[in-house]
């Protein structure tokens, strides 16, 4: 009895896998064929990059990659600039008002930059940084999430090391530099997995923020590409798609374990 | 002495000022001071050429609960919240179960099922526009081996929401998988082979063992989910763009509408603030929550699904 339940568990699990990850696999196989075998599921059919030639011709790829690449590597380097500062203050410091300004950043949480487009939107502007890449990262460096993250990791450092690296003459700054951060080391790795596919896969905030191909990354180049008044056809679509997932997703499979666990250090994206 | 302690006591305010202001300065002008001017802009009319803008009180709020678009897209958005969360939640629950129970091609098994997180809301409403297009589409092509007519899934009102609503639960599952799946890795051996012992069936261990268990990791996945069902919205603009007559338009889909395609921004600040009201509401669920558990500091539903779990 246990044996049969097993088996039908066992057939359960992996056919809901391959529910999952079917429409990865169609498209996969679609961006390989011609349109007409590519919706006839035509088996047999022969393999084509013509898809891949025709997509990478249909739109400025190289620049909306650079973009992307560009956009969260801005964004990770002032993340890890606002919430290595704040979070050493929360976690280490003790100051007059702290508490209360912990329970306004424990706010922002729930404030989601998603929801603040419009004022978000005017703010950019009035800064000048409509339809620039600081635009579309700005919003998102001081993350509230990430200051909870470093002052978690921070905490968790022995107060030893920090009387230690004093007692041999270093200052605050450079105890924070020398100590703190290196001993975060895989706090910074988990937050950079789960910051970097988060903006890679980012889209309504850099929908409004840009404007033109020089700053549109990736996911709005995708969504414009593929908008049905171009009249683009599946497989081009699919090929395009299957393009712009493929540095992530390759990332992913490589990195399975590392990205797994960064997503489960890190808690929310 | 006291005055050593004193000058450390000031050397310390002032350092972690210092250190917070940069990231205070940025969270008040792109999280408070937004948040405060959409209030206050929700509370004027719209400047055109001919009347400027002037103070009309909740002249909006009034507006929009009189548009029926208004209420049909909350009420969308309510039934979106009302089956993506629990769907998801119980989906990702058994991929958890099943991933980490001894069944073959386990690695595959937790590869496919978490693959879709990694992928862009866009990319993976491309993705399902294959199967979801009439006649070509591979729902049709199934549909038509049984002899089924073909239906256009995003076309119609009956069914466009639903097709939105599946590609959600598609995306978000297996992140909450991941959730379970390190939970569940906590819970000590000790506790199956005590069961075992005492002849109970799998399924009992499971239910009184098992998810009482996991209770702190399913709210900390049903904040998330809630969070998500205001915010998992880019698949629209591919899909249905919350067509057709509005039947799959959610809250946020239609706040960008309103400020960046009817170019009406007060309106939009209006509905901005009423969701803002419910997140603070989910806010104080989670916080209220957190009381009861004295033991943990604040941070502690957030990160206690995953502190086992250590990076190499």
């Amino acid at each position: 009895m246990s044996k049969l339940s097993h088996y039908v568990e066992s057939a359960g699990a992996i056919l809901l896998a391959i529910i999952w990850i079917s429409p990865l696999l169609f498209a996969f196989w679609a961006a390989f064929h011609s349109t007409s075998d590519a919706v006839n599921f035509n088996i047999t059919s022969a393999w084509t990059l013509d898809n891949f030639r025709t997509a990478w011709e249909g739109a400025p790829w190289l620049k909306y990659f650079l973009n992307t690449f560009l956009l969260v590597t801005i964004v990770l380097i002032g993340q890890f600039f606002f919430t290595t500062l704040a979070g050493f203050a929360f976690a280490k410091l003790e100051f007059p008002g702290k508490n209360f300004v912990f329970i306004l950043v424990l706010m922002q949480l729930f404030i989601l930059p998603e929801v603040l487009i419009v004022e978000n939107y005017a703010m950019v502007s009035r800064l000048g940084l409509f339809d620039s890449l600081f635009g579309v990262g700005m919003p998102y460096m001081a993350s509230a999430f990430g200051i909870f993250l470093m002052r978690q990791s921070f905490k968790s450092v022995p107060i030893e090391l920090h009387e230690a690296a004093r007692i041999e003459g270093c200052g605050l700054l450079g105890i924070l530099w020398r100590v703190y951060v290196p001993l975060a080391k895989p706090t910074y790795l988990a937050y950079a997995l789960v910051s970097v596919s988060t903006h890679w896969n980012n889209f309504l905030w850099p929908l409004i923020v840009t404007n033109s191909p020089d700053t549109r990354p990736l996911t709005v180049g995708l969504s414009i590409f593929g908008a049905p008044e171009n009249g683009v056809d599946i497989s081009i679509i699919s090929a395009a798609t299957m393009m712009s997932v493929a540095p992530l997703l390759i990332a992913f499979l490589v990195f399975q374990r590392q990205f797994v666990q960064a997503f489960l250090r890190a808690g929310i994206k | 002495m006291s005055n050593h302690i004193n000058l450390e006591r000031r050397r310390q305010a002032i350092y972690g000022w210092l250190m917070l202001s940069p990231a205070a300065l940025m969270l008040s002008i792109f999280a408070f001071y937004p948040s405060g001017a959409t209030f206050f802009s929700s509370l004027f009319s719209k400047h055109t050429r001919r009347r400027p803008s002037e103070f009309i009180g909740i002249e909006n709020y009034n507006d929009l609960f009189a548009d029926p678009t208004f209420w049909l897209v909350v009420k969308n958005n309510l039934f979106y919240a009302a089956i993506t969360i629990p769907v998801s939640i119980v989906i990702a629950l058994s991929m958890a179960l099943w991933a980490n129970s001894k069944i073959p091609a386990r690695g595959f098994v937790r590869t496919a099922y978490f693959t879709p997180t990694v992928l862009p809301m866009i990319a993976a409403a491309n993705l399902w526009l294959f199967f979801y297009t009439p006649g070509l589409g591979v729902l049709d092509q199934i549909g038509s081996l049984f002899g089924l007519q073909s239906v256009n899934w995003l076309g119609q009102p009956e069914t466009a929401l639903w097709a939105i609503i599946f590609v959600t639960i598609w995306k978000e599952a297996g992140f909450f998988m991941i959730f379970y799946l390190a939970a569940l890795q906590t819970i000590p051996e000790d506790y199956k082979e005590a069961a075992d012992i005492e002849g109970t069936s799998r399924w009992t261990y499971t239910r009184r063992i098992v998810l009482p268990l996991l209770m702190p990791t399913t709210l900390f996945i049903l904040v998330n989910a809630m969070i998500n069902s205001v915010k998992l919205i880019d698949h629209l603009f591919i899909l249905t763009k919350g067509g057709p007559s509005d039947a799959s338009k959610l809250i946020l889909y239609y706040i960008w509408e309103m400020a960046f395609a009817f170019f009406d921004a007060p309106h939009a600040a209006a509905m901005t603030i009423l969701i803002l009201l419910v997140l603070c509401i989910v806010a104080a669920i989670q916080f209220i929550y957190l009381d009861r558990r004295d033991n943990i500091n604040i941070t502690g539903p957030l990160l206690s699904s995953c502190n086992p779990i250590h990076l190499p």
